[in-house]
């Protein structure tokens, strides 16, 4: 009796878990006019009028495009900064190793908002305003700390005594790194590849403010139409919807290392 | 692990720490520039001292923001950690469930933080929300449920919304702590006759203080840092009743373009994260010690 009780209260949790994202998609699946003249718990005739337009609207097909191009090169640039940095962290004792990790640490935990004004400034005056590389380069504030952070993790798993083995055996540092290390941490490069991704695409303060038009990710187009008059709430909730599939189509992939990844690593 | 002693490792993090400084003291080093300095455009400057830092510490609107915030952030500890046990208690600890549930609990987490915010209002919207309509339809209170209007029903949406968007935060942490207590512990307490609340107060909380620590001040720190999700859902409104510190700050800095007081401001909280981060930082170190012994 016990268990049933457990098991039932654990469902009405996910049930209301479920039920928001299944009202956007409800919505998505209408068109506007047939939104705000019925209240119907569930689209009635189905509409796909949404989602053609976001696939033929440049305006608002080009912004998940956008957020691709930029989220993509910050994962592949985090990643190639934080490899070897993490690498240092966790074999190697030096001076300040302490103070840098807690400076890292500092820039995940920054308050993005506090550095608005001065990227403005900054990206405006290396004329990288609204392109994609300025705002990579800004997620890396953020993302390279928490991909040195996993990182680390996971290389302390893996026993000092096969990097001695390596250079004894006459491996120079470079080639121990790429053809034996990284192999063995492929799971972990895997992880911190998916929240490194993760947080490019969910972040909207630095993505919004350092692009205009050429560059604008679908998180921003999206808040530009909320202040528009003559809201489309079936476009919007299209194209929210739209914004879960990436997520959604890769977690299954990392569900055992969710705990490590939102943890920095520590868990 | 003992670890090798050689200060040619700076030369491994250089590129890190490049890349980051370039996105992080650049722009501090502006910040500390306007915020001791009037400036009317470009070449006009005045040096105008620590004015701005007074002024903003005098500021009742940024009084107002951080006991907003302190609250706010106090009150989804509260129901966040708790709540998050409590379904990583319940969760199934084998079979096909265990990956459904973590894969259901995972996709609050990768929803792009103003798609929440959307999210939200499509769903609580008095016109067209299921939840609006539905709490309208009861007859139940007094002033029709509207998160625009009444400060009230703005704080109950954002707060519903935090604890929906990241009470699987904790769950997940919770329940990677759970896994990792080995099945001899429970098989113990059984023989010893221990009750369901001895096993959890003796064994399954002594073994989760870890992970729960990590998750406190996680959910401490990013719901200090919250911007996006107000933002979309009631933009700082009905008022000032939810305008939280990165609310403020964007609103001072972009709106009304003041730079002085709008930098000495972020200085402020900067230092106020900085204080919280070295508490983070030093409970992280804890936490990897419990662990390796």
């Amino acid at each position: 009796m016990k268990i049933q009780k457990k098991t039932i209260a654990l469902s009405i949790y996910f049930i209301l878990l479920i039920l928001p994202i299944y009202w956007m998609l409800n919505m998505s699946l209408r068109t506007n006019a047939d939104i705000l003249a019925n209240f119907a718990l569930y689209p009635a005739d189905i509409t796909f009028k949404n989602y053609i337009k976001i696939f033929t609207d440049p305006t608002w097909y080009s912004g998940y495009i956008n957020a691709m191009i930029y989220v993509c090169m910050n994962t592949v640039m985090s990643l190639a900064f934080a490899l070897p940095a993490a690498y240092a962290f966790s074999r190697y004792k030096f001076l300040g190793d302490g103070q840098m990790f807690f400076w890292f640490l500092t820039n995940r935990m920054a308050p993005p908002a506090v550095f608005l004004l001065p990227y403005l400034q900054l990206y405006s005056t290396i004329n990288l305003m609204d392109t994609c590389l300025a705002v990579a380069l800004a997620h890396c504030l953020f993302n390279v700390p928490l991909a040195i952070w996993i990182l680390e993790g996971f290389m302390s798993g893996i026993p000092k005594e096969i990097d001695e083995t390596a250079f004894i055996d006459g491996y120079s540092f470079p080639r121990f790194f790429v053809t034996i290390f990284i192999p063995l941490i492929r799971a972990g490069v895997g992880v911190t590849a998916f929240f490194c991704f993760m947080f490019s695409w969910v972040e909207l303060l630095f993505a919004r403010t350092l692009t205009i038009t050429d560059a604008k990710p679908i998180t921003a187009t999206m808040t530009r139409t909320i202040s528009a008059t003559g809201l489309d709430w079936g476009l919007l909730a299209a194209a929210g919807v739209l914004t879960i599939v990436p997520g959604a189509l890769v977690i299954w992939f990392v569900r055992n290392y969710l705990a490590k990844g939102f943890a920095l690593g520590r868990v | 692990m003992e670890k090798w002693q050689d200060n040619k490792a700076w030369f491994l993090i250089l590129p890190a720490t490049i890349i980051v400084a370039f996105s992080a003291i650049i722009p501090l080093m502006t910040v500390v520039n306007y915020s001791i300095q009037d400036i009317f455009g470009p070449g006009e400057a005045v040096y105008v001292g620590m004015e701005w830092f007074r002024d903003m510490l005098g500021n009742y609107r940024l009084h107002d923001a951080l006991w907003r915030q302190f609250l706010f952030s106090g009150l989804v500890l509260l129901i966040e950690i708790p709540l998050g046990v409590l379904i990583a208690l319940a969760m199934p600890k084998r079979g096909w469930g265990v990956s459904a549930c973590l894969v259901t609990l995972a996709l609050p987490l990768v929803i792009p933080w103003n798609v929440i915010g959307t999210i939200w209002i499509i769903f609580t919207r008095p016109d067209i929300g299921l939840f609006g309509v539905g709490i309208n339809s009861l007859n139940l209170l007094s002033v029709p449920f509207d998160h625009t209007a009444k400060p009230l029903y703005a704080w109950i949406t954002l707060l519903a919304m935090e604890v929906w968007h990241w009470t699987p935060l904790v769950a997940l942490l919770a329940y990677a702590g759970l896994r990792s207590i080995p099945e001899a512990y429970y098989q113990a307490a059984k023989i010893d006759g221990a009750s369901k609340w001895a096993t959890f107060f003796y064994i399954q909380l002594p073994k989760m203080r870890g992970v729960l620590t990590i998750a406190v001040l996680l959910r401490w720190m990013d719901s200090f840092l919250i911007y996006a999700e107000p933002f979309a859902l009631t933009g700082g409104g009905p008022g000032n009743s939810t305008t939280f510190l990165s609310i403020y700050l964007v609103k001072l800095a972009t709106m009304q373009f003041d730079l002085g007081p709008a930098a000495a401001f972020s200085l402020i909280y900067f230092l106020i994260v900085l204080l919280f981060s070295f508490i983070f930082y030093q409970a992280l170190l804890n936490v990897g010690r419990g662990e390796k012994t």
